[in-house]
């Protein structure tokens, strides 16, 4: 048997996972081909490398079909109920830094909290008949955040990717998404609401709760957790 | 006997027949509902509660999360006054913050649209759920949304607030938050000060992009200008709101504390006659009045738009289970679905698994 790690496929959260490993001795390798989905571990026996869609990693987590995986807060939070009882967070990596949070038009000079965003809201709704649209892919967190503050009279609406631009073609009028820097926001004339921060993401090492284990692989865990020194 | 769902199916269904001999017609809207007309009451909460599914041609439906929004739909379409309806079927609600409860279940209920008495009609609802529910050990709790909605209206400040407060009456924080911003409580965020001091604070704003325009903005500028120039809520009103949302006794000395209340705020004096009436209703029905206790603020936390009357029937001695029959008054459901009709109703559900759970248990 072998321990299951699971760790985003591409770019810079894949780079940065493999930098983290290897600064606590354990090297990590995608395979030669770089079309294939493959990888090796080296610095620790019966630990195999699955590489994954970020956005993958969560479910197959609480699916016990990875041991332990690498991805966004944002990610396990939003696509888990009950995160907590599924998995365990192990070590934040420090790296893959993003907030969740709402953004609205930066002229609504007269909107800059949530207590603002509710009262907007409630007469935009009765000026145009339908509610306030708020463009997001983080359905979950951002539903719970509005129900939690008391926010009233908005309508979610999906959007994949681009979703700063949906204000600009009125397919929303405010947009809750990831932001690292605030530069999109700004160059798509968006601002922050001062208390519209939904939850602060980063890059975190997971252990699933559902995955078995035998005997040998409880030995494998103990030995990689000491490796990367978490108890 | 070991509960499944044919026992309890039958369990509802024999509760259906009891209240079909009460005088009620049977109604039995489908499962699946259009969504648009759930979203429009519930906002997006109820999409954390009620299972979405959708189609190409008819777009988003609903699993119905309950019966009311669906009998209240077809009474204002088609009912004769005044009329009883009464369902059993299963409902569908989601439970992730609460996987051990169940997803889907049985409801039996009991609704009655009928103008002549609504003291009359509050009690036979009440009367007749906690008759179903036989002789098992319970607890009751009423409340009454209409006493706070009264002394919302009552309070000396402008009607913006007073409907902003109406509004989050289902929202107790944001009830709150807004409560201490309108009487002065709360400190003015920095932001909206350097607002209401600039003299044109549209003027060298940032590009203007999507639906909301610039006479949006302005006007709640506007409204924001009125709302400095109020003078704040005063502590006593605010003591007096306090005063009435922390009554929580037994109904004859609730009723005693509200009229004491009334002479400070008399707009709430009708409301308390309301409860007066009722409270002779009940008593007029067998219902030991003494004992049963009254919550000002019972019913809300809850999204079932109700708006008078309210109340639940709770297994005594398991906090551990959700109500065993809940209920209340919703004249401004019929309201909203009515498209300009309107009639007072009252209704209330019963949840047959559980009854027969707790009654095979003991």
């Amino acid at each position: 048997m072998t321990i299951k790690l699971g760790v985003p496929s591409k770019g810079r959260l894949m780079e940065k996972s493999f930098e983290w490993f290897a600064a606590r001795g354990i090297t990590l390798s995608r395979s030669a081909s770089e079309r294939e989905y493959a990888g090796a571990v080296e610095g620790i026996a019966d630990v195999e490398l699955v590489l994954l869609s970020a956005a993958e990693i969560p479910r197959e987590l609480a699916a016990g079909r990875i041991h332990l995986g690498v991805t966004g807060t944002d990610l396990v939070r939003e696509k888990l109920g009950q995160w907590d009882q599924q998995v365990q967070e192990l070590a934040e990596l420090g790296f893959g830094h993003a907030d969740l949070i709402i953004a609205v038009p930066a002229a609504w000079v007269d909107v800059d909290t949530l207590d603002d965003l509710d009262a907007a809201a409630a007469a935009f709704r009765a000026r145009h008949g339908f509610r306030l649209r708020i463009a997001t892919k983080y359905h979950r967190l951002v539903r719970d955040f509005l129900r939690a503050s008391g926010v009233a009279d908005y309508a979610l609406v999906d959007s994949q990717g681009a979703t700063e631009g949906t204000v600009k073609f009125e397919t929303a009028e405010a947009v809750a998404d990831i932001t690292s820097t605030g530069e999109t926001l700004r160059a798509n004339h968006l601002k922050l609401l001062q208390d519209g921060l939904i939850l602060r993401s980063q890059a975190t090492l997971y252990r699933s709760r559902a995955a078995a284990l035998s005997d040998a692989d409880r030995d494998t865990l103990k030995q990689l957790c000491q490796m990367i020194e978490v108890d | 006997m070991a509960v499944t769902r044919s026992t309890i199916r039958d369990e509802a269904l024999r509760l259906r027949a009891l209240f079909e001999a009460a005088g009620a017609q049977v109604m039995d809207p489908p499962v699946l509902q259009p969504a648009g007309i759930l979203l429009d009451l519930y906002g997006e909460d109820i999409r954390a509660r009620a299972y979405v599914t959708s189609d190409a041609v008819r777009g988003e439906q609903m699993l119905r999360p309950d019966f009311t929004v669906p009998v209240v739909q077809t009474h204002m379409a088609h009912g004769a006054e005044p009329a009883r309806y009464t369902y059993a079927g299963e409902v569908f609600r989601r439970q992730e913050d609460f996987p051990d409860r169940d997803n889907e279940y049985f409801q039996t209920g009991y609704e009655v649209f009928d103008r002549a008495d609504p003291a009359a009609a509050d009690a036979e609802v009440f009367a007749l759920i906690r008759e179903a529910l036989g002789d098992l050990p319970l607890r009751a709790a009423t409340g009454d949304i209409g006493i706070l909605a009264a002394a919302v209206e009552g309070l000396e400040t402008t009607s913006a607030r007073k409907a902003a407060l109406r509004r989050h009456i289902w929202r107790p924080r944001r009830f709150r938050a807004l409560l201490d911003r309108y009487a002065g409580r709360a400190p003015v965020p920095e932001t909206r000060s350097a607002l209401l001091a600039s003299a044109d604070p549209l003027a060298d704003c940032a590009p203007l992009i999507g639906l909301r325009d610039r006479t949006e903005i302005a006007a709640r500028v506007e409204a924001l200008r009125a709302d400095a120039a109020a003078p704040p809520i005063s502590e006593n009103e605010v003591a007096l709101l306090d005063a009435i949302l922390s009554v929580r006794e037994t109904l004859p000395f609730a009723l005693e504390h509200l009229r004491d209340i009334s002479v400070d705020m008399p707009a709430i004096a009708p409301a308390v006659a309301r409860l007066e009436a009722r409270v002779d209703a009940l008593a007029a029905r067998g219902i030991p009045v003494d004992t049963l206790e009254f919550e000002a603020s019972f019913g809300r936390t809850s999204m079932e738009y109700y708006d008078g009357f309210v109340f639940g029937f709770y297994a005594a001695g398991r906090s551990d289970l959700p109500p065993l029959a809940t209920g209340g008054r919703y004249d401004a459901l019929t309201r909203v679905l009515g498209q300009g009709a309107e009639i007072p109703a009252v209704g209330g559900v019963i949840r047959p698994g559980l009854l027969l759970g707790l009654r095979t248990a003991s």
